[in-house]
């Protein structure tokens, strides 16, 4: 915790007379699914991060919404891997196929695929995450229509893919193609103030996790369970779904749904969290 | 809704122009007009002492101050979800004059440096790509900070 969201911190509450704060630190637990598969949910963070430690959003959710992801069977997110898988194995559009024509048994031809994207896509010149590479796999492979943002089978096919790296550890290139200039970019935004209420990113995820806003215990904002089942929605929320609901409250302008901006974003999000498992579907408030 | 939606495109330009403006709830100080130099603002925002009860209510209306989210107040305990971002504000008006505490609600940045997670509830100096319907509006209008203010001011725990 060497932000100076936290020297800012720390000065108000000297000069506000204050004698403690009141820090509620992430749970002291690990985070093994079905009593199985041991997720990284710590990890020390890289020379070059902002953090010491890169924590999972896990820890700063409550007993009982721990306790799902930790099983399964519990876990509202694993309907949508089933539902996912179904898609997986459907025929669509003009050429006959099915995501499984080409790519066989997902547990197999899509392991760690999830960990290692947004990646670099050569011929669109910007990176991909799932999302747009099952759209371009549609458009060009199956002869199918691309999905709309938050399509209900998009969310449900992107939870599918990337639960095949459960236990993964976020992992992307920044040395292909420009990926680099896109996490700079993503960079920038992530410190950029907007709205009537002069929020960016970092103010609230970088200076003050572990921090209560109202009901929302504020985390490193790691972007590892995506999509994430959130209790709070009773539904599966997609990455862009989040970036863009984060922006709106700070009563902003919010940008497209895989718009540069956001894919940008989603770049440097991902690298903050490298190191966690993938936790797909995770559960969350 | 928030008084300060409805303010008429006049007011806007006053503002542009730094002078006083003339909104229905008579002359209020322009957020660009304010001195910060001394940490603190003398003078009524809108010449009006402030409404400790309106103050009350704005403390913990989500869509006004919404001041609870970050702070506990003991005052208040039918507020729920009360957030710990920023200092309790138990005592608040034994440790701040009503002056200081006028500066920090319309701006907290003039007080606590730019890294402040406290929004600026009477400033038009925030962040980019501000929501269109909320262009030039602040988050509070003047009498709202003023009742804040006067809310506040009331919280003492030395007797």
């Amino acid at each position: 915790m060497r932000t100076p969201g936290i020297l800012a911190a720390a000065a108000l509450a000297l000069a506000m007379g204050a004698t403690s704060l009141v820090f509620a630190e992430p749970a002291d637990e690990e985070l093994v699914i079905d009593g199985e598969i041991e997720m990284q949910t710590r990890v020390e963070a890289a020379e070059d991060h902002p953090f010491d430690e890169v924590i999972s959003g896990w820890h700063y959710r409550t007993e009982e919404t721990r306790a799902l992801e930790a099983d399964s069977f519990a876990n509202p997110g694993m309907l949508y891997v089933e539902e996912g898988e179904e898609i997986w194995n459907t025929v669509e559009g003009s050429q006959g196929k099915s995501c499984a024509s080409c790519h066989d048994d997902a547990a197999e031809s899509m392991a760690g695929v999830g960990a290692s994207y947004p990646k670099w896509n050569e011929e669109a010149g910007k990176p991909f995450n799932i999302e747009l590479q099952i759209n371009a796999c549609r458009e060009q492979n199956m002869g199918a229509e691309p999905y709309k943002f938050d399509a209900p089978q998009q969310k449900a096919l992107t939870t599918f893919i990337k639960h095949q790296s459960l236990g993964e550890p976020v992992d992307i290139d920044l040395e292909a193609g420009e990926m680099q200039s896109w996490w700079d970019r993503g960079e920038d935004l992530y410190y950029t103030r907007t709205g009537q209420l002069d929020l960016a990113c970092a103010t609230c995820h970088e200076g003050y996790n572990g921090q209560y806003i109202r009901a929302d215990h504020l985390s490193q904002g790691n972007a590892n369970g995506f999509p994430t089942y959130r209790l709070k929605q009773a539904n599966m929320v997609s990455l862009h779904n989040r970036f863009r609901g984060c922006i709106r409250d700070t009563r902003a302008e919010f940008p497209d749904a895989f718009s540069d901006e956001l894919m940008a974003l989603e770049v440097y999000v991902t690298w903050r969290g490298e190191g966690l498992s993938v936790e797909t579907p995770a559960v969350r408030q | 809704m928030i008084e300060g939606l409805n303010r008429p495109f006049s007011v806007v330009v006053a503002v542009a122009a730094g002078i006083l403006w003339t909104g229905a709830a008579g002359a209020q100080t322009a957020p660009d007009e304010l001195d910060y130099s001394e940490y603190a603002i003398e003078a009524s925002l809108t010449g009006e002492d402030g409404a400790v009860a309106s103050g009350r209510e704005i403390f913990a209306d989500r869509s006004r101050g919404n001041c609870v989210a970050c702070h506990v107040n003991s005052e208040m305990p039918e507020a729920d979800f009360q957030g710990n971002v920023g200092p309790s504000i138990d005592g608040v008006g034994d440790r701040w004059q009503p002056e200081q505490l006028r500066a920090i609600v319309s701006d907290a940045k003039k007080i606590f440096g730019d890294q402040t997670i406290m929004p600026a509830f009477y400033s038009l100096d925030v962040g980019i790509n501000v929501r269109e319907d909320l262009k030039g509006k602040t988050i509070l209008t003047a009498q709202e900070v003023e009742d804040v203010v006067a809310y506040l001011s009331t919280l003492k725990e030395e007797q």
